[in-house]
Formats: C-alpha cells, sequence, structure tokens
C-alpha cells in the first residue's frame, strides 16, 4: 500500500481549493461547484484527454492542460473559463458537427445527447466549418443494440468500459485520423462478435446517439453512465 | 575488452588495409544502393581478381553527394568518382594507379566538401558499416571503455550536459539534462530507446547514418545506458528501412561477441542489451509515447504528458527516449571533451546538425554543418545554388512541423532559436530548397494533407482540424474558396496549434502560419484573383475560364 | 394582414427545400401573428400570393436548404435584396434531412429513385425541373446569413421572440432559445 497522498491546496477561478494529491484538476473543480465541460472523461474509466474540451489554463505555462488527466498541484492557479477557452471549445464542437452527420431532428439521441448539450451550453447555433459528409455505415447486426458510425465522435468510451469494466474489449479503432472507425473484434458486425457478452454497458455510456438500444428508440429514455462509478465503489468496498 | 585489446583490433585492422597499397570505397548505403551499386561493387572485385591488382574492394555508407551516385572513392589518394556505371569498372581497374577519366572525377576542391564538419559522419562513406572492426579502427568503442573504466554516471552526464548537446530529433530539448532526470529518478528498472522512425517526407539522415555507421549508435546507446542506470536498450525504427534493420542486426550481433553488449561488458559489473523494435511506419509513431505505446504492442498513439518517458515510460519505468542522431553524437564527445564539442556551434546550439538538403538544390544530399552555419552558405555553398533558369524563393526546414524561410532571412544562422524566430523548426533536419517554381499556397496545402493523413485521431482539434485545414486549402487552391476562409483557416490554426495533444498536431498549422507571414499575397492572389503565379494550381483554369 | 404603409418594416420568408414544417411553426404562432402583422408588412411569402421578391426588404426567413440550382438563384436574389437574412429551421442552418443525400453522388441518387424499380417508363425527369446540386448546403455556406434560428423546427414561441426582437431592431440571443433539432 502506497501512502496517503499528500493534500494540495491550489486555486481555481479564484476560489480556494483543497485536494488530495493524487486527484485530477477537474476532480477537484467539480468537488468545488466549479463546472468544466468534458466528452471523453466519464468517472470510473481511465483517462484519455482526447477531446480537449476540459482545457484550463495555468498561471506561468503558455500551455493549455487537460483538467482530466493533470494532476492538481501545490499552488497551482487554474482558470477554467477564459474567453480564449470559450472560443477554443465552440470550435472543437462546431469541428465535431461537421466531422460526421449528424441530424440531430431524426436522431435517438435527440434531446439526450452530450454532444447536442455541450453545443447549447456553448451557444452554437451553427457551424461555419464546411460540413465533411463521409459514408458511413450503420451496424444493426446485433439483436439489441445498434451503431451509427455517423453519430460517433470516436470519444473511445464505449472502447473502455468494454475493456476495462466488462473484461471483453468488443471494441477497438481501426485507421487513423478522421478516416478513424470503431470496429467490433476484428472488424466483424456486432452480431457476429464472439466477445460481446451483450451487458450494454457501452450503450450506456456513449455520450450521443452513435450507440442505441433498439427496443428504445423512440422512447426518450435518457442513458444512464453514472452506474461506472457506483460499480468501482462497490469493488474498492469489497477489496 | 581492455584497452590493450581495442587497441589491438584496431592495429590489426588498420594492417589489413595496408596489405593493399589501392582500394576501391562502393557506396552501399540505401541512395546509391537504389541504382546498383551493389552491382558495381561485384564488378569492380571480379575486374580486380581478372587482373590480379593488388585493390581493396569495400562497400561504405553514404558518402554525402547521394545526387551524383552511385559513388566510388579511390584511396589513399580519396578520387571520388561519380555517376559510376557497371560498364566503368574495367576502365576504374584499369587506371587505378593512373588519372581517372574526366567524365567520371568529381573534385572535392569545392565547398561542397571543405564548408562541411563531420562528427556524426565522421566514418560516414569511410568505413564498412558491417565491420565492426572498421568502427573500432576509427576510434570506436573507445568512449565506452573510456566511460565504463574511468568515469561515473554522474560525471558522464555532467560531461554531456557541458557538450551543450541538445535532442536532434526535433523540439533541442537538452540531453544532459534528460540523461540527468533519467538517472535521478527512482526505479527499479530502467530502459534506453533509441528513437529510428524517422517519418518526415524528405528526411533521410537517421536512416543513413545507421546504414552507414550503426555502431556509433550502439556506443551511445550502451553510455547513456550506463549513464542512467539501465540495462536494455531498444531501437525503434521503420520497416520501410530494411538496410537500417540489417545493419543493426549485424551490428548487435558483433557488439555482442566482442563483449559492448550483454552482461558484465568490458569486465565491468555493467549489463545492457539491444533489441531492435520494427514499426509499421506511422509518422505519429516517431512521438515519444506513442512510439513506447507502440513498443508495448498497443496501438501507436500519444498520450498527455506529463508524465514523462523520464518519469514513466516503457512499461510505467524511467525511460530515456533520443533519437538516432543525439546518440551519435555521444561517442566524439566522450572522446574529445564536451568543452570541444561546446566550442563548435552558437551560443544556445552547439555542435553540428546533419540536413538532408534535397528540392531545387545542385548537390542534393547529406551534410553536416557546425550549428550556426547562415542558410545561404548550406544553399548556395554547400548546395550549389538553385539550378540555371530559376530564382530561389523560399526554404522549407523541419519537415510537416516546419514552415518556410524566404530570402531575406538567407543570412540567418541555423540554429534552434533563430529558425524559431522566423516561425520555422530545426527539426530533424530535413531541408527542402523551392525556386520560383513552387505555389507557396499550394506547399501549406501539401503539408497539410501529410498531417491529416497522418494523424493518428484520437484528439478532435488534429483530427478534424487538419482535415478541415485541408479542405479550406484545397479550396484556395482550386478557386472556390472565399474570403471569410482565410479567417477560419487563421483560427483554426491557431486552435489547433494550442489544444492538440501532441506535437504533431500541435505544430501542423506552422507550414500554413509562416507561408501566410511572407507570402500572404500568394493566398490573397488565389482567394480573389483566382490566380496561382507559379502556375501548379487549378485556380489558373477557372480565370481563364471567367476571363 | 394589414396593408403596407411607407413606415413599417417589410418581412418576407422563403421556402428553400424544406419540408414547411418551419412556416407551419409560424403559423402557429396563432393570435400572436394578428399581433406582429400590425408592426411589419409581409411583402414576400408561400403563405400569401406575391410573385416577386420586393427591391427592399427588412427581415427575410428562410427555410430550407440550398439543394437546386433554383435554390442557388432565389437565395442569391434574397440576399441581395435583404437587410436582415434570418436561417430558420435546421435544414436553412445545417443542411438538415435534406443534407442526409450529401455522402451519395447525385447520379446514384437519381438512379436509385428513377430507375430499376420497376415503373414502365424509366427515366429522370429533367425537363423544365430544378437540377440538384452535387452537395446540399446550408443557406450561410451559400451567401451570408445574420442570424441563426436552430430547431426542427423552431418553436413559435422562438419564432415569435426572433421576430419581436428584429422588428424592435435588436439581434436577438438565439442560444438560449432553441437548439439543433429542438
Ligand atoms: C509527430 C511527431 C513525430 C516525431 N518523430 C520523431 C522521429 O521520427 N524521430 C525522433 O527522433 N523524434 C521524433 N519526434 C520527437 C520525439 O517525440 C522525441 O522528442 C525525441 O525522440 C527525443 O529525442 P531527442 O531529445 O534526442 O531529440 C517526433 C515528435 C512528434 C510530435
Ligand atoms: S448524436 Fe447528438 S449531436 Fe449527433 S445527431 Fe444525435 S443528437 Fe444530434
Ligand atoms: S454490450 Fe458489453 S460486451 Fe458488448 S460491446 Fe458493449 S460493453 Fe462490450
Ligand atoms: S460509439 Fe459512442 S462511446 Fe463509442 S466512441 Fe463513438 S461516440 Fe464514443
Ligand atoms: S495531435 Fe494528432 S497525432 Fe497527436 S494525439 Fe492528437 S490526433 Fe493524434
Ligand atoms: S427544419 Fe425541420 S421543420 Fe423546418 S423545414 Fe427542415 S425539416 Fe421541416
Ligand atoms: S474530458 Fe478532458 S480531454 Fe476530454
Ligand atoms: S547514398 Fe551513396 S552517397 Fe548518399
Amino acid at each position: 500500500m502506497s501512502p496517503a497522498p499528500a493534500v494540495k491546496t491550489l486555486l481555481i477561478d479564484g476560489k480556494d481549493v483543497s485536494a488530495s494529491g493524487d486527484q485530477t484538476i477537474l476532480g477537484a473543480a467539480r468537488e468545488n461547484g466549479i463546472s468544466i465541460p468534458t466528452l471523453c472523461h466519464l468517472d470510473g474509466l481511465t483517462e484519455v484527454g482526447a477531446c480537449r474540451l476540459c482545457l484550463v489554463e495555468l498561471k506561468g505555462s503558455t500551455r493549455l492542460q487537460p483538467a482530466c488527466v493533470m494532476l492538481v498541484e501545490e499552488g497551482m492557479e487554474v482558470t477554467t473559463h477564459t474567453p480564449r477557452l470559450q472560443k477554443y471549445r465552440r470550435m472543437i464542437l462546431e469541428l465535431l458537427f461537421a466531422e460526421r452527420n449528424h441530424v440531430c431532428s431524426v436522431c435517438v439521441a435527440n434531446n439526450m445527447c452530450e454532444l447536442q448539450d455541450q453545443a447549447e451550453a456553448h451557444g452554437i447555433t451553427h457551424v461555419r466549418f464546411p460540413y465533411r459528409s463521409p459514408s458511413l455505415p450503420v451496424d444493426a447486426s446485433h439483436e439489441r443494440f445498434a451503431l451509427d458510425h455517423n453519430r460517433c465522435i470516436l470519444c473511445t468510451r464505449c472502447v473502455r468500459v468494454c475493456n476495462e469494466i466488462e473484461g471483453a474489449h468488443t471494441w477497438d479503432l481501426l485507421g487513423r485520423g478522421v478516416n478513424s472507425l470503431l470496429i467490433s473484434d476484428l472488424h466483424e458486425p456486432w452480431g457476429e462478435s464472439d466477445t460481446c457478452t451483450s451487458c450494454g454497458k457501452c450503450v450506456q455510456v456513449c455520450p450521443t446517439g452513435a450507440l442505441f438500444d433498439k427496443s428504445k428508440v423512440g422512447g426518450k429514455v435518457r442513458k444512464n453512465p453514472d452506474f461506472l462509478s457506483y460499480l468501482n465503489e462497490m469493488r474498492e468496498g469489497l477489496r | 575488452m581492455t584497452f590493450e585489446e581495442l587497441e589491438q583490433i584496431a592495429t590489426d585492422a588498420r594492417a589489413a588495409k595496408e596489405t593493399f597499397p589501392r582500394a576501391l570505397n562502393v557506396c552501399v548505403a540505401a541512395g546509391c544502393l537504389s541504382l546498383h551499386s551493389d552491382a558495381i561493387k561485384s564488378a569492380l572485385e571480379k575486374e580486380v581478381r581478372r587482373r590480379g591488382a593488388n585493390c581493396r574492394v569495400a562497400g561504405t555508407g553514404c558518402m554525402g553527394l547521394c545526387s551524383l551516385g552511385p559513388l566510388v572513392t579511390r584511396e589513399p589518394d580519396g578520387h571520388l568518382l561519380k555517376n559510376v556505371a557497371e560498364s566503368d569498372a574495367p576502365e576504374i581497374v584499369a587506371k587505378l594507379n593512373s588519372a581517372m577519366p574526366e567524365r567520371l572525377l568529381y573534385s572535392r576542391d569545392q565547398p561542397f566538401f571543405q564548408r562541411q564538419t563531420a562528427i556524426v559522419l565522421e566514418n560516414s562513406g569511410r568505413i564498412d558499416p558491417e565491420k565492426i572492426e572498421e568502427y573500432i579502427a576509427a576510434y570506436g568503442y573507445q568512449a565506452l571503455l573510456h566511460a565504463l573504466t574511468d568515469l561515473t554516471p554522474a560525471q558522464i552526464v555532467q560531461e554531456v550536459s557541458k557538450s551543450g548537446l541538445r535532442g536532434r530529433g526535433g523540439a533541442g530539448y537538452p540531453t544532459g539534462l534528460k540523461w540527468g532526470t533519467v538517472a535521478k529518478t527512482i526505479g527499479t528498472t530502467k530502459y534506453v530507446i533509441c528513437n529510428a522512425d524517422e517519418g518526415d517526407p524528405g528526411a533521410f539522415m537517421d536512416r543513413s547514418v545507421l546504414e552507414s555507421d550503426p555502431h556509433r549508435v550502439l556506443e551511445g546507446m550502451i553510455v547513456a545506458g550506463y549513464a542512467v542506470g539501465a540495462n536494455l536498450g531498444y531501437i525503434y525504427v521503420r520497416a520501410e528501412y530494411p538496410l537500417a534493420i540489417k545493419r543493426l542486426q549485424v551490428a548487435i550481433r558483433d557488439a555482442r561477441r566482442l563483449g559492448f553488449l550483454g552482461s558484465q561488458i568490458c569486465n565491468t559489473k555493467f549489463s545492457f542489451d539491444i533489441e531492435i523494435r520494427i514499426g509499421g511506419g506511422a509518422f505519429v509513431c516517431g512521438e515519444e509515447t506513442a512510439l513506447i505505446a507502440s513498443i508495448e504492442g498497443r496501438r501507436g498513439t500519444p498520450r498527455p504528458r506529463p508524465p514523462f518517458p523520464a518519469q514513466s515510460g516503457l512499461w510505467e519505468m524511467p525511460t530515456l527516449i533520443n533519437n538516432v542522431e543525439s546518440f551519435a553524437n555521444i561517442p566524439t564527445i566522450l572522446r574529445r571533451g564536451g568543452e570541444w564539442y561546446a566550442s563548435l556551434g552558437t551560443n544556445k546550439s552547439k555542435g553540428t546538425k546533419v540536413f538532408a538538403l534535397c528540392g531545387k538544390v545542385r548537390n542534393v544530399g547529406l551534410i553536416e554543418v557546425p550549428m550556426g552555419t547562415p542558410l545561404r552558405q548550406i544553399i548556395f555553398d554547400i548546395g550549389g545554388g538553385v539550378p540555371e533558369g530559376h530564382r530561389f524563393k523560399a526554404v522549407q526546414t523541419g519537415g510537416p512541423s516546419g514552415g518556410c524561410i524566404p530570402e531575406q532571412f538567407l543570412d540567418l544562422p541555423v540554429d534552434y532559436e533563430s529558425l524559431k524566430e522566423v516561425g520555422s523548426i530545426m527539426g530533424s533536419g530535413g531541408m527542402i530548397v523551392m525556386d520560383d517554381s513552387a505555389c507557396m499556397v499550394n506547399v501549406a496545402r501539401y503539408f497539410m494533407e501529410f498531417c491529416m493523413s497522418e494523424s493518428c485521431g484520437k484528439c478532435i482539434p488534429c483530427r478534424a482540424g487538419t482535415a478541415q485545414m485541408f479542405e479550406l486549402l484545397t479550396r484556395m487552391t482550386n478557386g472556390t474558396a472565399k474570403l471569410n476562409d482565410l479567417d477560419l483557416l487563421e483560427e483554426l490554426c491557431d486552435m489547433v496549434s494550442s489544444t492538440s495533444l501532441c506535437g504533431l498536431g500541435q505544430s501542423a498549422p506552422n507550414p500554413v502560419l509562416s507561408t501566410l507571414r511572407y507570402f500572404r499575397e500568394e493566398y490573397m492572389e488565389h482567394i480573389v484573383r483566382k490566380h496561382c503565379r507559379a502556375g501548379v494550381c487549378e485556380c489558373n483554369k477557372l480565370a481563364e475560364v471567367s476571363a | 394582414m394589414s396593408k403596407s404603409t411607407a413606415s413599417k418594416p417589410t418581412l418576407a420568408t422563403v421556402w428553400l427545400d424544406g419540408c414547411s414544417g418551419c412556416h407551419m411553426s409560424i403559423l402557429d404562432m396563432d393570435e400572436r401573428l394578428v399581433e406582429l402583422s400590425d408592426q411589419f408588412d409581409l411583402v414576400y411569402s408561400p403563405l400569401v400570393d406575391y410573385k416577386e421578391f420586393p427591391a427592399h426588404v427588412d427581415v427575410a426567413l428562410i427555410e430550407g436548404s440550398v439543394s437546386s440550382d433554383e435554390d442557388e438563384r432565389k437565395i442569391r436574389l434574397v440576399r441581395a435584396h435583404t437587410r436582415m437574412l434570418v436561417s430558420l429551421g435546421d435544414c436553412a442552418v445545417t443542411g438538415n434531412v435534406p443534407a442526409m443525400r450529401n455522402p451519395i453522388p447525385v447520379s446514384e441518387l437519381l438512379d436509385c429513385v428513377y430507375k430499376g424499380n420497376g415503373l414502365l417508363q424509366e427515366q429522370i425527369p429533367a425537363e423544365r425541373l430544378p437540377s440538384l446540386l452535387p452537395r446540399v448546403r446550408p443557406v450561410h455556406e451559400v451567401v451570408e446569413v445574420d442570424v441563426f434560428v436552430p430547431g426542427c423546427p423552431p418553436s413559435a414561441d422562438t419564432i415569435f421572440t426572433v421576430i419581436s426582437e428584429l422588428l424592435a431592431g435588436r439581434v436577438p440571443q438565439i442560444a438560449a432559445l432553441s437548439r439543433f433539432g429542438a
């Protein structure tokens, strides 16, 4: 057992905050009622620092740091909502809308989508970048669930939950850059996957309408990704 | 192995060479090999045998002037023969003791040779890279022996710090500082990694060093292992470099045979071994955390730093990762002293730098110059300038992460800081000369396409941002851009460089930013007048139609 | 609606490639529409019978995306004669449902719809019909747009606020009112 990490004190948006040394800036901020937008982060999964929505400014550094991975340090001065950060966040969201084919009006996740929520929270009324309109498939081969690549933002939450929590490692990424594609097993239809246990965790953690439960289409059912923290606490409690 | 034994090997190797009054060295590095220099070597050997000539024929590494290959040097007079063909073999052997025909002879009495300072390339083109004895005859492995027997790890780190050597992989991080950090980090197991991924288009410095003088890199790595307390090293090479891989394999085998690798090296308690890892050739796998992921058998994508590899790298152990050229400098630094090395170069950039000079210059090839050498000297003296009929326009350094430097900065001394000041970077040493037939918007588009297709796709700004920038640049070149597309492009440049996860995305906008800085009017011409002054872009056709 | 007087601002509504749902949402304002109509003159709209787009319009609400050459011609004309151009609804703002055809090349699309489906006279209608653009585009990719009102359709409340604000000479703050898909 390693010794308990020391308590650090820092300043977030001018507010004095104390946190344990193994806490991220995001964790410390949320504990103190300061919200920082996130997409790839999910309590209970390893951090990847990929969506860049949670970038914050640190005093004395020109480089922006992802709050979800950066650990707190003594005396740190963090700013979470500068005009520059807000501008970048808006652009990142715009890029996501332009990257694939998001047609909210006919989407299973309409009004229940984290991407849509973020767009609204950031005052996005339109996308200035040209829509890329890629041609992407829908995999509906699984008997209970479906994957619509048109709405996938490649946050890899599904990959992580399936690997880290369910232990099945059904999902992974193929290709790179804008051509990255979420695949099940060795690029087989999801319904033919040998590893998928049909546990549905990936569907629950997916922030968008990319992964969905076929029986709930049109049912206006919010996903529930919060079960992870509970699972983890259970696990830790058992130890 | 003791100094005496090492000296004996060197003496024997030199003696073996000297039994021949004459020698013909044929470049068998990748450039000349692609022009079948191996067949030339065989033809020369056959001819020597047929005539019973008292001459040694050997393969060597790159001689630098790759554009004039295949190259052959005649020893001991050092005459350089260019564009040699198999059919030239009889004549070359026949005239072993007399003057060579004009058509083959290339005078060494030129700035290309005189203005260079060889450290990393000191053995390139002079020794047979597949013979460890020849490396030893050129003072090889003396630095290692010196380090192991006379110096403590801390003293080695100090010597490297004193040399002022900065990482040659692009970022220019002080090597001594990095070694010191890894040495001081507590860990039961540590690793040394040599980054030989070299993915920049147009760069072939590292490949050439590995093909021409592989032991130099091994020696640097072993010394590093001793200095930081590691017992295992990895060389990460891309699969596209089969010759470099083969020569490394031979070199590692020979180094093990002579006890420079393995347990209890040179009768000390220090053990070290090196393994080769072959990469799939993705540019992003040159980024240190992606490279480490790739060695660990995972998808080669970068992760946020900190923690830096020095604290938590391969298998979460403290890891020293340096570039090929960084390691290749180490033997000379230890042999001649950090102070001597620091006497070369500029205030903040010490030593020499290898550049792969290419594009619109007469002498395309590999060169090594002291840091601080003016661009003009590199391009016009060493490179021989832009070929007849065209004008110099810009020089691109740093590959897809770098920028284009226009004529007004030709007197700029080449060092990390100066290049950065004018909006480019040193990078790993690619240097592409462009003349007036190059369109700067198109150049920016080319590099953006590279970044877009090499982006790993992990983070949104780089994945989707490079694709958007590429689209906007494409609109400019094909005449469909609107004026506010330029604003969008500039906004994207700022956002992508500020928010991307790794260096690929952070530097992807550089070619656009630097061309915008110096050639903004070309962008405006494309957008407003649908005109490309270099005549390479599609928009010109559009302008003709509407005219 | 009341007859024009010189002092009242003029309003136009334009129907490009949309389902008419956004116009329905305008009508959904019900009695508030009457309230508003005192404050402006409706000078052009599919809801009323005017043939020519007037030379000067203060506010134009655009429903639908730019999908055909006719849409493109029309929107350029509208832009040239309008002070405040409003993209109304997701089709105008994002391309929305009409843009779902974008990943498919136009010729393939037409073949798929008009050919090989067992009709007696298979042919792609061409005469006197607008031809499809290679890509469906949101309005702002073609002309400059002043106000964006996402939603499919934006609610009657949203539209009421937007028109009221514009008539009062203010630029409405949309983000709090509507969102994509809303
Ligand atoms: C996209 C990207 C590609 C890189 N490629 C290489 C490479 O091919 N070779 C290399 O030595 N360093 C490369 N680097 C830099 C490495 O991450 C690392 O900084 C370097 O290997 C450290 O060695 P040095 O200190 O000796 O320069 C790359 C960095 C990035 C961001
Ligand atoms: S996933 Fe979200 S943003 Fe995308 S179409 Fe569905 S609701 Fe809209
Ligand atoms: S349903 Fe469960 S096992 Fe199947 S892919 Fe999703 S997370 Fe993995
Ligand atoms: S399917 Fe959903 S959870 Fe998985 S990467 Fe795509 S958006 Fe993220
Ligand atoms: S910046 Fe580009 S290459 Fe680097 S992690 Fe992000 S997507 Fe991958
Ligand atoms: S936005 Fe929706 S309601 Fe309006 S025209 Fe388009 S599809 Fe119809
Ligand atoms: S939440 Fe931190 S990078 Fe995505
Ligand atoms: S490869 Fe032969 S001279 Fe460079």
